[in-house]
Order: structure tokens, then sequence, then C-alpha cells
């Protein structure tokens, strides 16, 4: 029991030189005893008699001077100043409540948008089934989750789709750097715009988005593999539209020929706040 | 399966101490669980248990419906049993009853004890088995593939609850019993077990048994459990050693 499993290889680059010496996560389950080398129980596990165990199902991660287990599946769980794409489910007088994924609706309350709102005139501004992109700014024991619309990149999301993604898959939408996201956006002409709590917001034409939620899916069900960057780029190749002249085309090539070709806005802070700001922060905290 | 004079009841247990399906007094039926098989789910499991199929699913923490049965300082854990109108011989009368509602009950309690609730005030976990065929043990089933679901839905608790019935067969105490052997048996002890602590969550009794009889019924069920409790573990491994997302995704 105390073997656990191999999870294969580190899922994540950067959080290796951090906490664990070695590249293997062991999974482990709830219940299970996990040995404690003198450090606290922390995130994920609790303590009886002496000795710790794992609560959640996850990879066990000791970040000293705590055990902690990193939990695979399971809600969005927030953190202050992660970036969330919610949907609005209520309107009342002075704000909205948002579904972000987490265990409770989230309130958006007006003085926290850009918007000049009088009282109960919420819904001139949004209103249920909108999407917008929101940062999380307060959390307080009773679980209330404080968001705000104000800052760079936030705001109502018009058009597009959203998918959903694991939130533990989140860094590998990512990639190292925003790579995964370059790769998305600069082989279907996409709009792309990612949330920490698993939704993923894209906007181009019918068939960017098709192509880029494939590509999501793609990433979602091989998570853990190598080469996933390049995998997605030859899946994206292959169907391009625009690669009529057979195989053999390589990726920047075929990306020149994408940008024109497809009626994109060039929105640009839109991609901007996909990479530098929702993007960079968030992958440390993997 | 209609009235049942007692020169009917068919031999529960030959003189070579087999039972009508060919098992030992303490051997289980085969036991298959599968974790994550739904998408929409924050998490599930399908167990086929003997003739037994169970389907499971967890959604939440997520906000609390009806509001008033919000608690202010932990989740609320809601289970609700149902048994498919196809899924026994006569067709069963499909929506809640009594005994749906008493199971719903009991599983929910016997999650409360282990589940950490007070990490998410104010939500609710909702829990949902589907009893999809049934040949007795069904609760035992639920509970299982319930809690195989709560760990697939990275719900924090003490530990994997399995849960096995004990019975009283021909005046010997069996684990495991199937339909022939509930309907016709003398008792039934269905029980659930953590393993962390030992503690027992889940016990009811049918029928009777003597004093001695219950305890031997009672340590051959923890028995049983921790094999179960194997293959629980193991389902959730292979779901997510191999390929976390996949798997559920095929």
């Amino acid at each position: 029991m105390s073997h656990g499993q191999r999870t294969g290889h580190p899922r994540r680059g950067r959080e290796d030189s951090s906490s664990h010496p070695s590249g293997d996560r062991v999974l482990v389950l709830p219940g299970q005893e996990i040995p404690s080398q003198g450090l606290k129980p922390g995130p994920g596990t609790y303590r009886v008699g002496g000795k710790v165990y794992a609560s959640i199902l996850g990879l066990l991660a000791p970040k000293p001077p705590f055990l902690q287990v990193i939990p695979l599946s399971g809600r969005y769980i927030p953190k202050p100043e992660d970036v969330v794409i919610g949907t609005v489910t209520d309107a009342q007088g002075t704000f909205w409540l948002l579904d972000i994924g987490a265990p409770r609706w989230a309130p958006l309350h007006m003085t926290g948008t850009p918007w000049d709102v009088e009282i109960g005139e919420t819904e001139k501004f949004l209103r249920v089934r909108d999407s917008v992109i929101v940062r999380v700014e307060n959390l307080d024991p009773t679980g209330r989750i404080g968001v705000t619309m104000l800052g760079d990149g936030l705001g109502k999301l018009e058009g597009g789709t959203i998918v959903n993604v694991s939130p533990a898959r989140i860094p590998r939408v990512v990639g190292r750097g925003g790579s995964m996201i370059e790769t998305i956006t600069r082989h279907t002409g996409a709009q792309v715009a990612v949330g920490q709590n698993g939704r993923v917001w894209i906007n181009g034409t019918p068939d960017a988005m098709l192509r880029a939620s494939e590509a999501l899916r793609l990433i979602e069900e091989q998570g853990q593999r190598r080469g996933l960057t390049e995998r997605v780029e030859s899946y994206l190749i292959s169907t391009s539209s625009s690669n009529d002249q057979g195989p053999g085309v390589a990726p920047h090539e075929s990306a020149h020929r994408d940008a024109p070709a497809h009626s994109v806005p060039p929105v640009g802070p839109a991609d901007e706040r996909i990479d530098p700001d929702t993007v960079g922060p968030a992958t440390d905290e993997y | 399966m209609g009235s049942v004079g007692a020169k009917d009841v068919p031999v529960l247990l030959t003189p070579e101490g087999l039972r009508i399906d060919g098992r030992r007094l303490d051997e289980l039926r085969p036991l298959r669980i599968q974790a994550g098989p739904l998408h929409q789910a924050d998490g599930s499991a399908f167990v086929e248990w003997g003739a037994n199929k169970v389907m499971a699913a967890v959604y939440g923490p997520r906000e609390v419906h009806p509001r008033h049965l919000q608690q202010n300082h932990k989740a609320v854990i809601q289970c609700k049993y149902n048994m498919a109108a196809f899924s026994v011989d006569e067709r069963k009368r499909p929506g809640l009853d009594r005994r749906s509602q008493e199971i719903s009950k009991v599983i929910a309690e016997a999650f409360e004890s282990v589940v950490f609730a007070e990490e998410f005030p104010r939500t609710s976990i909702d829990v949902y088995i589907e009893v999809l065929q049934a040949n007795a043990g069904t609760r035992c089933a639920g509970l299982v593939a319930a809690s195989v679901a709560l760990a697939d839905a990275g719900i924090p608790m003490v530990d994997l609850v399995p849960a096995v019935a004990v019975g009283k067969i021909s005046g010997q105490i069996a684990l495991d019993l199937k339909k022939e052997e509930d309907n016709f048996g003398e008792a039934d002890l269905p029980m659930a077990l953590v393993p962390q602590s030992g503690r027992l969550v889940l016990l009811q009794m049918e029928g009777h048994m003597t004093p001695d009889e219950l305890s031997r019924a009672l340590d051959l069920g923890v028995v049983g459990c921790k094999t179960i409790y194997e293959k629980m573990k193991q389902a959730l491994r292979d779901r997510y050693s191999v390929d976390p997302i996949a798997a559920g995704a095929a």
C-alpha cells in the first residue's frame, strides 16, 4: 500500500525544483498513511494519533515544513489573484452572482466593475448567462469568494464559446511560458482566454473554435504525456484548411498563412491578457 | 416472487458447504469497480457485484438546493438512492418509496461521519446512486460505488468506506448474500466499515441471530470489507495512475 503508484513523470516542470528532489510523485488515496518524516500535516492530509493520512486523492508533494497532497480531480478551489471565467447565475440590486465552478457562487459587486451602475440596474450591464472574466480578490473562512472585474484583461466576454477542462489540467493548457496557448492561437487564429478555474474562452471563426476546442480535449485526455505541445501542434496542422498543399508544411509557414486567412479581429489587449497576466503567475502556483 | 410455502425453500447450503452459486460461506461474489465513467459529474463510479449493477455520481461541493438545508458551518451531504424500474424481475414502481428513502438516509449518514464537511461551509455534496440491476446487497454496492465516486470527486474524507452484507442461511453465517439467500435465509446484516479507524458507519439487521452469531457475523463482515477496500483502491489507482482523465473519456 505504501508504494502507491508512479505517475509516470512530473506533470509540471516548475514545481520540481522548489519542492521535491525526485521527479516522480506518488499517488495517494483517502485514508492512506503517509510517512510524516517530521513534517506537519498540510492541505489534503489529516493527523490522528500521531500518524498522518491523506484526506484526498492526489499526488504526494511534501513542501517543508508541511506534507501536502495536490488534488488531481474535483472542483476548482479558488485562490486570491486567480483570473477565472464565470457565468452570471443571478442579478441582485447591487451585485451579480457568478458560477466560477467553485463550491459556491461568487458575488461580483457593482463597485468592482468599470461601469457606472445604478442600484437596481445591474441587469442593464450583465444578465443571467452572460460570461465574464474576473479576478479572485478575497476569500473568507465561510467560503465566500469576492471577485472583481477591475484590472487588465478583465471584463465581459462577448461572443465566442467556453470549454470546460479539469482545473488540474490548466497548467498543461497554458504550457510552459504560455507555449501551448501560443500554439493554439497561432494555428487556429482564435482568441483564447484561460481561467484558472478550468474554463477556457475561445473566440474566432466556427472552424477555429472547433479546432481549438478539439485541441483542448486532446490536452485534457493526454495531459500527463510528454511532447504534448508537439502532438497538439501536429493535430492543428493536420486539420488546417489552408493546408491543401499536403503534408510537409512547416508549422511556422502555415502560421503565416493562417493569420490573414481568418477574419479574427486582432484584439491586442485580449491576447496580452492571456499570456502575461492570466498565465504567468498561475503556472507557478502548481 | 409471490407467496412461497415452507416446502418451496431452495437448498441454500449443500452438505459439502457450498452455496447455490457454488461459493463457500466466506466467499464474496465477483466484484468489479470502475472509477470515473461519467463525464458531467464531479466524480463517479460503476460497480458490478455479482448480478448487481450500480452507478454512482457525486456533484459538489456546490450551492445547496433547497436553500433552507444550508448549514453555516459545514457542507450538507445529500444522498439519493434509486432503483431503476427495470432493475428487478417485476417492474419496480419508479420514484421515492419508503425503502429508498431509508437507504438514502443511512448512506448519507455513513458519509457524514467520514467526509470533512467543515471544509466547505454552506455547500452541498450530492450523491446519486442508481441501481440498474438488483440482486441483494444493493445498499452496500451503492455505498461502495458512492465512496469511490466521492474520492474521484476530490472530496476530502477520513477513508474510503467498504461495505458488505453478512447473513444467516441454513443456520450458518455467510458472507455477501445473493437474492435467493436474502429471500429465504434467516438474517441479513449489511455493514460499512472505516478501515482507517476500524469504526462501523452503517449497521442494520433483518431477521434473527444469536449474540454469538452476530459477533461472528461482524468478524466475517470486517474481513469481507478489507477485500472490498483493496478493490476500491485499485479502481482509483487504475484511473489515476495510467491516464487520469482519458480513462473517463474513453
